[in-house]
């Protein structure tokens, strides 16, 4: 593991990218401190302001500073994107273990059931989930983990079908191992790698869920500042003030970009087969 | 004997289709099942009498047992029945017709941009892995897969649309109505989309032929003293066609997807500005009938992509 870490920090890229989030989430938990104004103060002597000295980028349609709403954001956008892919874990991990490890006709029809989410279109399923449950953010990330919960749940089941068959875990067995520890002591820890590598590439896309689904109004209702919701105020003022979409797009963008380098990173540090490739 | 072949196939492709098929309307009627509380009132919204409550229980059938609900509303939607909004009483069918062909135009348009632009790059970068070039494309995929599909949009519409006026910034037209302002309208939305599509497409086809170029057999036509460029255009090409034909499945499923937040950018009245009302505004027969058509879409659009696998590789048919 250790030398994985260091073969992490060898790849610019990846070690850039982790220097970034880490740099966010510092900005996140000191986010009060950081942001020159609270997030939903309002100046009506200076709306839709162009980027100036007592407003760092400006301020939007109702007066407020965007750059406070930006790094008040920060912490929304990551805590929804963790939320998102925790429910995924919840859900995936268990039934793909279940199914990697029981069989039969058991893995069979969790199998199709995998199959038959993974058909809806992302947005697609979390959008009508989330009309059910009620909007709100909370509600639509739940909706997005549930969503992604088939991509883990695929993962892990896969991982335990060939963990299963190794001869190790034959022989534990043979010794009289029960299944629970078996899945403890040696299914899970063999499955955590691969599914870190998941998690990672699951929190861009939970990024990116997020942002559209509370660009669309389905997420962070007002006056919540998430970067999403920021873009779909930005949108109703882009005649006046397109300057607005700029901060909150690339926000998005470096973050999505950030964890995406990091995964593929992780995926190449972690697999000693892909090394040197 | 040709015949019996393709039908033996086709059968067995529906076999295993099947279950996906139903299970998928299942997920789309048990949706309603998540909404807390009395599903009755919820459905009759804010202001509401006891009268439309009790309406709503009857018209819905929600007095009887769940199967039987389902079983009543799959076999109406199987005849085309499915339902009305509970919003505008207008057929739901009815609005997905109308509504459908423009996001049509719009996917359709992006899924052939990135084939167009994607296959090229990723062959380009294929070509020498680890010049330049390839840094480039490589650069450009990482970049695309994480760019917001609809911000992506919103820039598009303020430079090409505001800025320089050469496409509409918002709408559609149908295209048996006039097809270039069908397409002129579609662009930029298309664009959008297909920058996402891009990346996919050219990593994709950049590790196919990387692999494929690598491979034992590929080194024994070298070894034969097969020119390189006919290895490359011949023996490469061929060999990744099934690849794309995985990516250009996964990009439908996405694309349709996007397509409901890039569609909100450009106003464009189609699947996606249905269901988000629809969502927003609690009309769960809207939602459950655009949900039900876009994986329709998806299921039937993989049905085909299988068995056009087993024409381009008949080792597929061995499974």
């Amino acid at each position: 593991m250790s030398a994985a870490i260091r073969a992490l920090l060898r790849n610019p890229t990846a070690a850039l990218s982790l220097a970034y989030l880490l740099l966010l989430l510092v900005m996140s938990v000191a986010a009060p401190w950081i942001a020159p104004h609270p997030p939903t103060m309002q100046n009506a002597g200076a709306v839709l302001a162009p980027p100036n000295s007592q407003y760092l980028l400006g301020t939007d349609d109702l007066g407020r500073d965007v750059f406070s709403r930006l790094v008040h954001g920060a912490p929304l956008t990551l805590s929804a994107s963790f939320l998102a892919v925790t429910v995924a874990c919840l859900i995936g991990l268990p039934l793909g273990l279940i199914a990697g490890f029981v069989g039969g006709w058991l893995d069979e029809a969790l199998s199709r059931i995998i199959d038959t989410l993974l058909s809806f279109p992302a947005i697609v399923l979390a959008i009508g989930v989330t009309g059910a449950l009620g909007i709100g953010l909370t509600n639509s990330m739940i909706a997005v983990g549930l969503v992604f919960s088939p991509t883990i749940a695929r993962l892990v089941r896969g991982q335990t079908l060939i963990v299963r068959s190794e001869l190790y875990v034959d022989a534990a067995r043979s010794f009289g191992a029960s299944d629970a520890r078996l899945i403890l002591r040696h299914v899970l820890p063999n499955a955590v790698q691969p599914v870190i590598v998941q998690v990672t590439l699951l929190l861009a896309a939970a990024l990116l869920a997020e942002a559209s689904l509370s660009f669309l109004g389905l997420g962070v209702q007002p006056p919540q500042p998430s970067w999403g919701a920021m873009l779909a105020r930005a949108y109703h003022y882009m005649e006046i003030a397109p300057e607005q979409m700029y901060a909150p797009g690339i926000a998005i963008l470096l973050t999505a970009l950030a964890f995406n380098t990091l995964g593929e990173a992780l995926r190449v540090a972690l697999d000693p087969t892909l090394k040197h490739g | 004997m040709q015949g019996s072949r393709w039908s033996r196939l086709l059968g067995r492709r529906l076999v295993q289709v099947g279950p996906v098929a139903i299970l998928a309307t299942f997920v789309v009627f048990a949706l309603v099942q998540l909404i807390p509380g009395d599903l009755a009132i919820a459905l009759a919204g804010e202001h509401t009498t006891e009268e439309r409550i009790a309406e709503i229980r009857r018209i819905h059938g929600l007095d009887r047992p769940f199967l039987v609900q389902y079983g009543t509303w799959l076999w109406d939607a199987v005849r085309g029945d499915l339902s009305v909004s509970l919003l505008t009483g207008e057929s739901v069918l009815t609005s997905i017709a109308q509504r459908l062909p423009n996001t049509l135009v719009v996917v359709g348009s992006a899924l052939v941009i990135s084939m167009l632009v994607g296959i090229p790059l990723g062959i380009a970068a294929s070509i020498r892995p680890g010049s330049r070039l390839d840094g480039f494309v490589t650069v450009i995929a990482s970049l695309g897969i994480a760019l917001p599909g609809f911000w992506l949009a919103m820039i598009l519409v303020a430079t090409f649309a505001m800025t320089f006026q050469w496409f509409p910034a918002s709408g559609s037209v149908a295209l048996t109505e006039d097809w270039r302002a069908s397409l002129r309208h579609a662009a930029l939305p298309a664009m959008a989309l297909a920058a996402s599509g891009i990346a996919e497409v050219a990593r994709q086809t950049r590790s196919a032929l990387l692999e494929v170029l690598s491979s034992q057999y590929v080194r024994t036509l070298y070894a034969k003293g097969l020119p390189q460029r006919l290895v490359f255009w011949k023996h490469g090409l061929k060999n990744i066609s099934v690849t794309l034909l995985t990516v250009f499945g996964l990009l439908v499923n996405r694309m349709l997807g996007a397509t409901v937040v890039v569609e909100a950018v450009f106003a464009i009245p189609g699947m996606g500005s249905l269901i988000v009302n629809a969502a927003t505004g609690k009309d769960f027969p809207v939602v459950q009938g655009v949900m039900l058509t876009m994986v329709a879409i998806v299921i039937v659009l993989n049905l085909l992509i299988d068995i056009l696998y087993t024409a381009l590789d008949p080792r597929v048919d061995r499974r």
